[in-house]
C-alpha cells in the first residue's frame, strides 16, 4: 500500500457536503418531509411599534374552512412561562404580545390551518384594535425619563447598568499629555442567511412531551430556557436540526422563541405544525446586532501610546431582554483593550428597552461595536497627534513574547505575534506602495483615502462571560457559570468503519468534512473512511449548554474535542492490536488503514479489522479495552467564572487580525469604492486554508454590507422600513472586491489542535477599517455606519441651495411615520356647487373611489369607506374613516382621518379647493399629508409615494369625469399628468 | 385568453428536467411551492419571495427565471429546467458543478442552486466571459457565506474546462 499524507488537516480537501448542495439534494427544514396531518402555520404580527391590544376578534379567522385554531396570548400566558431574562429585573418576555405590542413584527396571534396558504387567509380575517402609543426609539431618548416606559415592573428604561473599573483609570487620565475621545453611533445590521428560520412542533399530550425539530444553530443553554418557557423537564422537549442549514452567521440562534410558541400552537392544535419564516418576517423580527452609542475616552501619552480607557457604552436591545442578550455587550469585556497593551480602563455598560425588535447573536456579536469605537479612536489619535496611524498602532501592540497575555479586564490571550504580523501584513500588503499611490490619487485632486485597524478575534466563548452582568454578590447568589463543553463520539462498527457525532450544528461551514480531516488524522485513515454526522438531536446525542455553532468555536473546541476522542478509541485499539502483534501497545503506530508494530510495518493488522474486535470477539478484549464507542466531553480549565474584581476571561482563543485598505470616494455621488483591501489573520493552526479563506472572505462581504449598505432603519415613530431585499441593501458580486489575505499561525496552546476561531474577525475589524479610510479621505472626524453616498456626500458638499421662491414651499411635517406628501389639480365639467355636491354623496364616492366596495355615512361630516388598494405587489383591503371639518361651501373642505388594514395603517389630511372657472366648471385643487406605518411602510416604502399620487389623481380624474370634465386617459397623460 | 376560477385547482402540466409532469394547483400557487411542495422537487430554494435574492433561479423554455415570481399555472406547458437536472448521471457532477466543489464556491449551499442554473444557462451562451462580466451577470444573486470570490473563480475555471472539453457539458 501506498503511503498516504501524514497530516490531512492542513489541506483543501474536497467537501463531503457538496455532491448533495449542489445537485439539490440538500436536507433544509423545509425539504423535510412532514407526519400525515401537519398543520402550518402563519403568524399575525404588530403593525405598530408601541400600542396596547384593546380587542382581538379572531371567529372569521376561526370559522375559514380548512382553519384548526387561532393561537392568542391567553393560550401561551396560560401554559408556560416566560422566557427567563438575563439581568435581575423584573420583566417578562413572551413569545407572543400579551398586553401590548412593543414592536413592528412582535407576534399577536398564531393561525394554525391545512395550508400556509389558508393559514394567511385567516390572518386577513382577524381583526385587533389598538390604541398606539408613542415610541421609544433612540437609545439616548430611552434615558431621558420623559419617554413611555416599555415594561410595567421597571421605572425607566434602563434594563441594567454597571460600571468597572480595572487599574487605575483616574490617575492616568490625570497624568497624560492628551484626553481624546469619539461618540459613536452603532447601527442595526443582521447578516440575514439565505434561509430563513423554519420548523416542525409535536406535541405528545400522553406523555407530555415536545419533539421539535428546528433549524436553530445554539447555544443549546437556550434549551433550558425553552423547556422552562414550555414547563416540562429537559428530557421532554426533544430538540433536533436538520441536516441541512441555510446560513446562520449567529441568527438562527433567534427561532427559539418561535419554538416554544409553536410547541403552543402544536399542543392547543393537538396536531403536528410547520411554520417557515418568510423573508419580511425574518427582516422585521428576527434578531439583530445591537445598535449602540458609546463615548469611549483615551488618555494619551504624546507619542501616541495610549495609557488607559474609558467607554461609556449604551447597548439598545430593543422591546425585551431575549436570552442570551444583554450578552452582545458583555462578549467582548476581556478584550476592551483590544490588541492593545493598556493597563487601566474604566466601563460604564447600560442596557436600554427600545420600540424595536429584540436583537440577539450575529457574525462578530459584540465585535464591531467595539472595534468601531476603539479603532476609530486610534485613527483620531493619529490625525490630532499628527502620526501615521500605522505608528500608534505600533506603539500600542501587545508585545512579542508577552503571551499568554492577560488583559486588564481579565482575557487571557492564549498566543500570538502581534508586531510581527503587523509588520508582515505592511509589507506584504504593500503599505509604502498604497501610501504612493494615495499621494498621486490626492495630487490629482481626487478624494483617497487610507484605514486601518487592528483588532482581536475572540473565540470560544466562555460561558460565564453573560454573568459580568451581574454584580459580584448576585453572582455569588445565582452560582458560578464558566466553560465551555464541547463533546464528540466517535463509534466503530461490526465492519471496522468509523463514525463520527458531534454536535457543533453546523450551518455550512463543513465541519463535517474537517472532522473526517482530523479523526483520519489520528487513526491512520483516509478522510473518506470517516463518515461524519452533525445533526443534533438533544433526546439521544451527547450535547451541553454549550453545543453549538457560535463564537467560531468549531476548530478549537469542537475539532479538538473529536481530536480527544480519536485518540481515546486509538489508545485502547493499540492496546488489542498490541495483544495481536506481540508489541507493547506503545509501539503500535496508525498509518495507511493499519495497525503496525513500529519499526517492523511488516507486522500489522488491518484498521478494519482490529476495530471490529470488540463487536465480534469481545471475549478476547479486557472489559475496560472495549473499543466501540468513546465519546468525550471537553471544558478548557482556562474559562473561570468572572472574578470577584470582574475580572473575566470571556473566550478560550485570541486570533489577531490587522487590515488595511485604500478608498475613493467618488467627488459627485460620495459613492465609496474599496481600491485595495488587505487583511492579516494570524488564527492559530489552520486545518483546511480553502474553508479559512472561505470564513475570511465571507465575513469580509458581511462586513462590506455592513460598512457601506446595511441597516435596519426605523421611522421616528418605530416603523419598519427596511422589510425587504430592496430595501435592505445586500452587497452583491459588483459591491464585494477581493480582499488580500495573508496569514501568520501561532499555534494556542490552550486547545488540542493548537487551532482558535476564525470566520468572524472581519466583521470587527473591517467596517471601522472603511470608515477610517473614509475619514481619512475626506478629514471627517465624525463618521457613523453606513458610508451611505448620501451620508459622505454631505460631509464634503457645501449645503443645499434654498429653493427658488417660486416654487412653493412643502407643508411642514411634524415628523413621525414615513411621510406622503402631495399635491395636485383637476378640471371638472360642473360648477363648483355641483361637484360639492358630489364630494359630500356616499353614492357618487363609491362610484369614483379606486377600489371601493362600499361607503357609509355615519354623519354629515362623517363618513366610513372599505376599499382595496394597491402599492406595487401588495395588494390589501382597508378600512378609512374620514371626518370633514373647515367646511367653507362650496369652496374648500379638510378631509383628516385614518386608514387601517392587514398591511399598514395611515394617519393624515387632505384640503380641497374649488374653484370657479370661466367655462363654467371647478378647478379642484388638492394637497395632502400623511404618515404611513405597518407592513406596507416596511415593504413599499420606496413605491409609497408614487402609488399615493396615482390613487389620489384617479380619484380626481374618476370626479372630473363623473362631472363630464376632461378624463385624462392616454398614457402620456397618466404618467406625467399635470400636478401630483 | 383563458380564464382560471380563483376557487378550484387546475392541473399544471410541463416538461421538467426531460420528464413530463402534472398535478393540481389553485391558481394562486406559486411555482416555488409547486415544485417543492406538488412535485418534491425541493432542491430549488426559497430565499426571499420577492425576486431580489435569486435562490429560486430556474430555466423556463431556455431563460432564466424567477420561480417565486411565478404562478403554477403560468409554466403549463413549458419546458422546465431545475438543479435537479444539471448533473449528467447520479454520482457524477456537471463541469459547473464540479468547478463549484474544487473552489469551495458554496457554503451552506441554499443559494447555490439559483446561481447554477443562472451559469448554467450563461456559460453556454458566452463562453469565454471576463470576470467584469461575471460580476455584472452575477449581481442578480445574494450569497450570504462565500463573499462571491470563490464563485467568480468556479465559474471562470467552469468556462475554461467547456471551452476546452465542450463534451464535458
Amino acid at each position: 500500500m501506498s503511503e498516504l499524507p501524514t497530516s490531512w488537516c492542513g489541506q483543501s480537501v474536497e467537501r463531503v457536503e457538496d455532491a448533495a448542495l449542489l445537485t439539490g439534494r440538500g436536507r433544509f427544514i423545509d425539504d423535510l418531509g412532514v407526519r400525515p396531518g401537519t398543520l402550518h402555520a402563519a403568524i399575525l404580527r404588530s403593525p405598530h411599534a408601541h400600542a396596547k391590544i384593546v380587542a382581538i376578534r379572531a371567529d372569521a379567522a376561526r370559522a375559514l374552512p380548512g382553519v384548526a385554531a387561532v393561537i392568542l396570548a391567553e393560550d401561551v400566558t396560560a401554559l408556560p412561562a416566560s422566557l427567563v431574562v438575563g439581568v435581575k429585573a423584573p420583566i417578562e418576555c413572551w413569545p407572543i404580545a400579551t398586553d401590548r405590542v412593543r414592536y413592528v413584527g412582535e407576534p399577536v396571534a398564531v393561525v394554525v390551518a391545512a395550508s400556509r396558504y389558508i393559514a394567511e387567509d385567516a390572518l386577513d380575517l382577524i381583526e385587533v384594535d389598538y390604541q398606539t402609543l408613542p415610541a421609544v426609539v433612540d437609545p439616548l431618548a430611552a434615558l431621558d425619563g420623559t419617554q413611555p416606559i416599555l415594561h410595567d415592573g421597571l421605572r425607566s428604561n434602563l434594563a441594567s447598568e454597571r460600571r468597572f473599573r480595572y487599574g487605575d483609570p483616574e490617575r492616568a487620565f490625570a497624568e497624560a499629555t492628551h484626553r481624546i475621545a469619539v461618540t459613536i453611533k452603532y447601527p442595526r445590521n443582521s447578516c440575514t442567511p439565505m434561509e430563513t428560520y423554519g420548523l416542525i412542533a409535536e406535541y405528545d399530550a400522553g406523555e407530555d412531551a415536545y419533539d421539535v425539530t428546528a433549524n436553530f444553530m445554539g447555544p443549546f443553554s437556550l434549551h433550558a430556557v425553552m423547556a422552562r418557557a414550555l414547563k416540562v423537564p429537559g428530557n421532554r422537549f426533544r430538540l433536533r436540526t436538520p441536516p441541512d442549514s441555510g446560513g446562520s452567521f449567529g441568527v438562527k440562534q433567534g427561532v427559539f422563541p418561535y419554538i416554544v410558541l409553536m410547541g403552543i400552537a402544536a399542543r392547543v392544535a393537538g396536531r403536528p405544525v410547520k411554520w417557515v419564516e418568510d423573508r419580511l418576517e425574518h427582516l422585521a423580527a428576527s434578531v439583530s446586532a445591537t445598535n449602540r452609542v458609546t463615548t469611549l475616552r483615551a488618555a494619551v501619552d504624546a507619542d501616541g501610546r495610549v495609557r488607559a480607557l474609558d467607554w461609556n457604552q449604551i447597548e439598545d436591545v430593543g422591546a425585551h431582554i431575549r436570552a442570551p442578550e444583554p450578552a452582545t455587550l458583555y462578549r467582548m469585556h476581556g478584550n476592551l483593550g483590544g490588541a492593545y497593551d493598556i493597563r487601566n480602563i474604566a466601563v460604564r455598560n447600560r442596557v436600554v428597552l427600545t420600540n424595536k425588535a429584540p436583537t440577539g447573536l450575529n457574525r462578530g456579536f459584540g465585535g464591531p461595536q467595539v472595534y468601531y469605537a476603539l479603532e476609530r479612536l486610534m485613527q483620531r489619535i493619529a490625525v490630532i497627534l499628527k502620526l501615521d496611524p500605522a505608528d500608534v498602532i505600533r506603539r500600542n501592540l501587545v508585545p512579542s513574547g508577552a503571551f499568554p497575555y492577560r488583559t486588564a479586564t481579565g482575557a487571557i490571550y492564549d498566543s500570538g505575534d502581534y508586531p510581527l504580523a503587523f509588520e508582515k501584513a505592511l509589507t506584504d500588503g504593500g503599505y509604502a506602495a498604497l501610501r504612493q499611490r494615495q499621494a498621486e490619487a490626492r495630487a490629482q485632486g481626487r478624494l483617497y483615502g487610507i484605514g486601518m485597524t487592528a483588532a482581536i478575534e475572540p473565540s470560544v466563548s466562555n460561558m460565564g462571560y453573560i454573568t459580568t452582568v451581574l454584580t459580584p454578590e448576585e453572582r455569588r447568589k445565582a452560582g458560578p457559570k464558566n466553560g465551555a463543553q464541547a463533546t464528540a463520539t466517535i463509534a466503530l462498527d461490526p465492519v471496522g468503519s468509523v463514525s463520527v457525532h458531534v454536535s457543533s450544528v453546523p450551518q455550512g461551514q463543513g465541519h463535517r468534512t474537517v472532522l473526517s480531516q482530523i479523526v483520519a488524522d489520528a487513526l491512520g485513515l483516509k478522510p473518506s473512511d470517516v463518515r461524519v454526522v452533525a445533526e443534533l438531536d438533544t433526546g439521544r446525542d451527547a450535547w451541553s449548554i454549550a453545543s453549538g455553532n457560535y463564537s467560531s468555536r468549531f476548530a478549537a473546541a469542537v475539532g479538538g474535542a473529536a481530536h480527544l476522542a480519536a485518540e481515546k478509541i486509538k489508545a485502547k485499539l493499540a492496546k488489542i492490536a498490541a495483544a495481536q502483534l506481540n508489541v507493547p501497545p506503545e509501539e503500535i503506530e496508525f498509518a495507511g488503514g493499519r495497525a503496525r508494530a513500529r519499526g517492523n510495518p511488516d507486522n500489522n493488522v488491518a484498521f478494519g479489522r482490529l476495530a471490529a474486535t470488540s463487536h465480534w470477539s469481545p471475549g478476547l478484549v479486557p472489559e475496560e479495552n472495549q473499543a466501540l464507542r468513546e465519546t468525550v466531553f471537553w471544558s478548557p480549565p482556562q474559562l473561570t467564572p468572572p472574578s470577584e474584581n470582574d475580572e473575566i476571561n470571556s473566550s478560550l482563543c485570541h486570533g489577531f487580525i490587522f487590515d488595511f485598505c485604500g478608498v475613493e470616494i467618488d467627488r459627485v455621488t460620495g459613492a465609496l469604492r474599496i481600491d485595495k483591501y488587505v487583511t492579516m489573520h494570524d488564527c492559530g493552526r489552520i486545518l483546511h486554508p480553502g474553508m479559512v479563506e472561505g470564513q475570511i472572505t465571507g465575513g469580509f462581504a458581511h462586513a462590506v454590507g455592513a460598512a457601506l449598505y446595511e441597516e435596519y432603519s426605523y421611522g421616528p415613530d418605530g416603523s419598519f422600513q427596511t422589510g425587504t431585499f430592496a430595501d435592505y441593501l445586500v452587497p452583491t458580486t459588483m459591491e464585494v472586491p477581493t480582499p488580500v489575505i495573508l496569514h501568520i499561525e501561532t499555534p494556542s496552546p490552550f486547545t488540542p489542535l493548537g487551532t482558535k476561531g476564525v470566520g468572524e474577525g472581519n466583521c470587527m475589524s473591517t467596517p471601522v477599517c472603511l470608515a477610517n479610510a473614509a475619514a481619512d479621505a475626506l478629514g471627517a472626524s465624525d463618521i457613523d455606519l453606513p458610508l451611505t453616498p448620501a451620508k459622505l456626500a454631505a460631509l464634503f458638499h457645501p449645503a443645499e441651495a434654498a429653493p427658488p421662491a417660486t416654487v412653493r414651499p412643502q407643508p411642514v411635517k411634524t415628523g413621525k411615520g414615513r411621510a406622503l406628501q402631495g399635491q395636485g389639480q383637476a378640471q371638472a365639467n360642473a360648477a363648483p356647487a355641483d361637484v360639492w355636491r358630489m364630494l359630500l354623496d356616499p353614492k357618487t364616492l363609491e362610484a369614483i373611489i379606486p377600489g371601493c366596495h362600499g361607503v357609509e355615512k355615519l354623519s354629515d361630516t362623517h363618513f366610513r369607506a372599505d376599499v382595496t388598494l394597491g402599492v406595487g405587489p401588495v395588494t390589501g383591503r382597508y378600512r378609512a374613516d374620514i371626518k370633514l371639518s373647515d367646511l367653507d361651501e362650496p369652496k374648500a373642505v379638510t378631509l383628516s382621518g385614518t386608514v387601517t388594514g392587514a398591511l399598514g395603517d395611515a394617519k393624515g389630511a387632505g384640503h380641497i379647493t374649488l374653484t370657479p372657472t370661466d367655462t363654467g366648471g371647478a378647478l379642484l385643487a388638492y394637497e395632502y399629508d400623511a404618515e404611513i406605518g405597518g407592513k406596507v411602510a416596511s415593504i413599499g416604502g420606496r413605491l409609497l409615494d408614487g402609488a399615493a399620487k396615482i390613487v389620489i389623481r384617479q380619484f380626481f380624474e374618476a370626479l372630473a369625469r363623473h362631472t363630464g370634465g376632461p378624463a385624462r386617459t392616454g398614457l402620456f397623460a397618466r404618467l406625467f399628468g399635470r400636478g401630483a | 385568453m383563458h380564464r382560471l376560477s380563483a376557487d378550484r385547482r387546475h392541473r399544471v402540466r410541463f416538461t421538467l428536467n426531460g420528464k413530463p409532469v402534472e398535478a393540481d394547483a389553485e391558481p394562486r400557487m406559486l411555482l416555488t411551492d409547486f415544485l417543492r411542495h406538488e412535485l418534491g422537487q425541493t432542491g430549488t430554494h426559497v430565499g426571499c419571495e420577492h425576486g431580489v435574492c435569486g435562490a429560486c433561479t430556474i430555466e423556463i423554455d431556455g431563460v432564466p427565471a424567477r420561480a417565486c415570481l411565478t404562478l403554477a399555472v403560468q409554466a403549463d406547458g413549458a419546458t422546465i429546467r431545475t438543479v435537479e437536472g444539471l448533473a449528467p448521471e447520479p454520482g457524477r457532477l456537471s463541469v459547473l458543478q464540479d468547478a463549484f466543489r474544487r473552489h469551495h464556491a458554496l457554503q451552506c449551499g441554499f443559494c447555490t442552486a439559483g446561481i447554477l442554473m443562472s451559469l448554467d444557462g450563461y456559460l453556454r451562451r458566452h463562453s469565454a466571459p471576463t470576470e467584469a462580466e461575471l460580476r455584472e451577470f452575477l449581481g442578480g444573486h445574494l450569497c450570504r457565506c462565500t463573499g462571491y470570490t470563490p464563485i467568480l473563480a468556479a465559474a471562470l475555471d467552469a468556462a475554461k474546462t467547456l471551452r476546452e472539453v465542450p463534451a464535458h457539458a
